[in-house]
């Protein structure tokens, strides 16, 4: 397949000896216009690469937090089709920012895949994470995908061994996502010396960039992991922010001064080192 | 699977009944379910574990459960015999343990710890608790604050038997949310704990090894109407939510091609309103919980919450393998309203002297549309699931009778 958004990125960073940060933010929440509000401001705010949400109703890997984020876009009428616009309206302002979509299988099941994949290219979204689809079900959506040229991101964790690697690995692209802990995404935050083992075992076998997500709340976190990754993801901790807004100005400023804390422990870190 | 020429012989060996099934959990939790898949075929050829469970389910659970030939109702309806399959008499009050001593034993085989479950009417949670009790590990229940409400007895029962019992209060709280949670706490703890599934459902291998353990149903049936009327039934009748009592009938008939059978979902205040629980009459395929089956779902693909009278049927979703069985035609499925299930639940009462379990009430209450029509020699066989001391609150708060 041809080089998407994401793979470019992680080149450039790589060139500029820089871990990506990595965000993550649910679609429609607190509504449609805030929500483009926080994805349009994200870049400036430090973010290399956009993870969007797909609400759905039984995000059975996801905390309170996203749960919580999911039914509040979900109620305020958001659907896979207006996840697309929302995507699409980014797109007319910001041709750059990779933007990977992460969710559960039933709504674009719904959808129709074909449809999905055409519809998903048309809005300008590079790569998927869908949770619910482990290799064994490559053949739902992971092979067409691929064979569409979008990127499809695969999660490793404390669980994957060194047996099942290979074949998480298989039909992965853009970057392997690795879940630092085992849990739900908001649980407790990862011992940074197990992350290492890990990052380091998991690079033997594959060339692809490596970011590590789950638990990561603050810029000294997720320095932290971007010495040893090629990315930090951060989730819960900006949905939070969402929740906590008096209004949507506020929940957008708030997110948005988040993220640029937590952009400057990153993408400090590295520079740092260089020196 | 088209081309197999036997309905018995599900799943493939990539866990599908057809396009059903499968195993769409997150990447955490797959190798345990490639471990539990491994360790459950292992135990398939292991004497030991079979004679270990089948002394259990004798001495223990009390089986065989006896095939009752209910005179009373038969008489009532006129028209075809009535058989009950008397599961509310194994210990416990309902089928549920036959399928949770099978998985306790093997936790025990992979060396787990801990025992994590979800449960809708508390019959599961019940039975898990009751096995984890007998067998010494730690046991966790997850169930939704709207069933620990309905449920009381049930919920003080598991906290007798030394259960954690973890309300849920996100979504509907109801069983549906209750799996979700019970799914978190496996991806938390998957090192030491074994989440017992209490229905057909879920990632394979759970499909297949749910039905497995609970076929004992079914292939005491065969030889009891053998035994006492010289001959297979003619028709069988269970009430479905996820479906497990109703796949531990079917499932050693499905081969036997004149045998009418016949699943009765909840029907809540009607099909054609949205109070339903009828998965299949009322959804359509889609994702959820580890596995493609029909689904209560909106054009967007997001859960639609189920309502039934009777906890145990409340869930958005059916196990893979009748989706499979209704889109070939093998099963009919049926369904029956929260007032006829209420009607039927004292019907049984009155004529029987058993009070039901309200999920098996949907069952009984499909009779009376099947049993007057048939003639005498006509032999059905009702799997009477549970029984219903639990439902007392339920029944007489909807019959406004203040206990």
């Amino acid at each position: 397949m041809s080089e998407t958004r994401i793979d470019r990125r992680f080149t450039a960073l790589k060139a500029e000896g820089r871990a990506a940060f990595v965000t993550y933010i649910m679609a429609g929440d607190p509504n449609f216009e805030a929500s483009l509000a926080i994805v349009k401001g994200l870049p400036e705010a430090g973010a290399d690469i956009i993870e969007i949400g797909l609400p759905f109703t039984d995000p059975m890997a996801d905390g309170p937090a996203i749960q919580q984020a999911g039914l509040r876009s979900l109620a305020g009428g958001m659907t896979l089709k207006s996840t697309l616009r929302l995507v699409s309206e980014f797109r007319k302002t910001d041709d750059a920012t990779p933007v990977v979509l992460m969710g559960y299988y039933n709504p674009i099941y719904a959808y129709g895949v074909e449809s999905f994949l055409t519809d998903a290219q048309a809005a300008g979204i590079d790569g998927l994470i869908v949770v619910d689809l482990p290799s064994e079900e490559d053949e739902e959506l992971c092979l067409p995908a691929l064979k569409a040229g979008l990127n499809f991101i695969r999660l490793a964790t404390p669980t994957t061994d060194d047996k099942r690697l290979p074949t998480v690995l298989a039909n992965s692209s853009g970057f392997l996502y690795y879940v630092s802990i085992a849990g739900t995404t908001g649980a407790a935050a990862p011992k940074a010396s197990d992350v290492a083992l890990a990052v380091n075992r998991i690079r033997k076998t594959t060339d692809l960039p490596i970011a590590v997500g789950f638990g990561l709340r603050t810029g000294e976190q997720a320095a932290e992991i971007a010495k040893i990754a090629d990315g930090a993801v951060v989730g819960t901790a900006l949905v939070e922010q969402v929740a906590l807004g008096s209004d949507d100005q506020d929940a957008v400023e708030r997110v948005l001064d988040l993220a640029r804390k937590i952009s400057k422990g990153i993408h400090g870190v590295k520079k740092n080192e260089q020196d | 699977m088209s081309q197999l020429n036997t309905y018995r012989a599900g799943p493939d060996e990539t866990g599908h009944f057809g396009i059903f099934g499968g195993q769409f959990v997150a990447e955490t939790l797959m190798p345990l379910i490639l471990e539990l898949d491994t360790a459950y075929e292992e135990s398939k050829k292991d004497k030991e574990f079979a004679q270990q469970l089948s002394g259990l389910l004798k001495h223990y659970v009390g089986r065989e459960s006896p095939l009752y030939l209910a005179e009373r109702l038969t008489e009532h309806y006129g028209g075809a015999k009535i058989y009950l399959k008397r599961e509310d008499l194994n210990h416990t009050g309902a089928h549920k343990i036959n399928n949770c001593m099978g998985q306790i034993l093997l936790a025990l085989r992979m060396g787990k710890k801990r025992i994590i479950a979800e449960t809708g009417a508390g019959q599961h949670g019940v039975a898990t608790a009751t096995v984890a009790a007998r067998f010494g590990l730690k046991c966790s229940i997850y169930m939704g604050e709207t069933d620990i409400e309905r449920q009381k007895p049930n919920v003080f029962r598991m906290k007798l038997l030394g259960a954690e019992v973890v309300p849920v209060s996100s979504g509907s709280r109801t069983l549906k949310d209750a799996m979700n949670e019970a799914l978190r706490d496996w991806v938390t703890n998957v090192d030491d704990t074994f989440y017992i599934i209490g229905t057909v459902a879920g990632p394979h291998p759970y499909p297949q090894l749910v039905r497995d353990f609970q076929t004992v149903i079914g292939e005491e049936t065969r030889r009891q109407m053998l035994a006492q009327e010289g001959r297979l039934p003619d028709t069988l009748l269970a009430c479905i939510g996820g479906g497990s009592n109703a796949m531990g009938l079917f499932h050693p008939f499905l081969d036997d091609e004149g045998i009418k059978i016949i699943g009765v979902e909840a029907a809540g205040h009607g099909i054609e309103t949205d109070k339903h629980a009828a998965s299949l009459k009322g959804g359509r395929p889609g994702v959820l919980h580890g596995n493609r089956t029909y689904l209560l779902q909106d054009d967007d693909g997001q859960i639609i919450e189920a309502h039934s009278i009777s906890a145990g049927l409340d869930y958005p979703g059916i196990g893979p393998e009748h989706s499979w069985l209704n889109d070939v035609g093998r099963v009919e499925y049926v369904n029956a309203t929260d007032s006829e299930a209420l009607e039927a639940f004292q019907l049984c009462c009155k004529l029987e002297g058993i009070i039901p379990a309200l999920e098996s009430a949907h069952a009984l209450a499909y009779l009376e549309k099947l049993a007057p029509g048939l003639p005498k020699d006509h032999l059905i066989v009702v799997n009477l699931s549970g029984r219903g001391d639990k439902d007392i609150f339920t029944v007489a708060d909807a019959l406004g009778v203040e206990l």
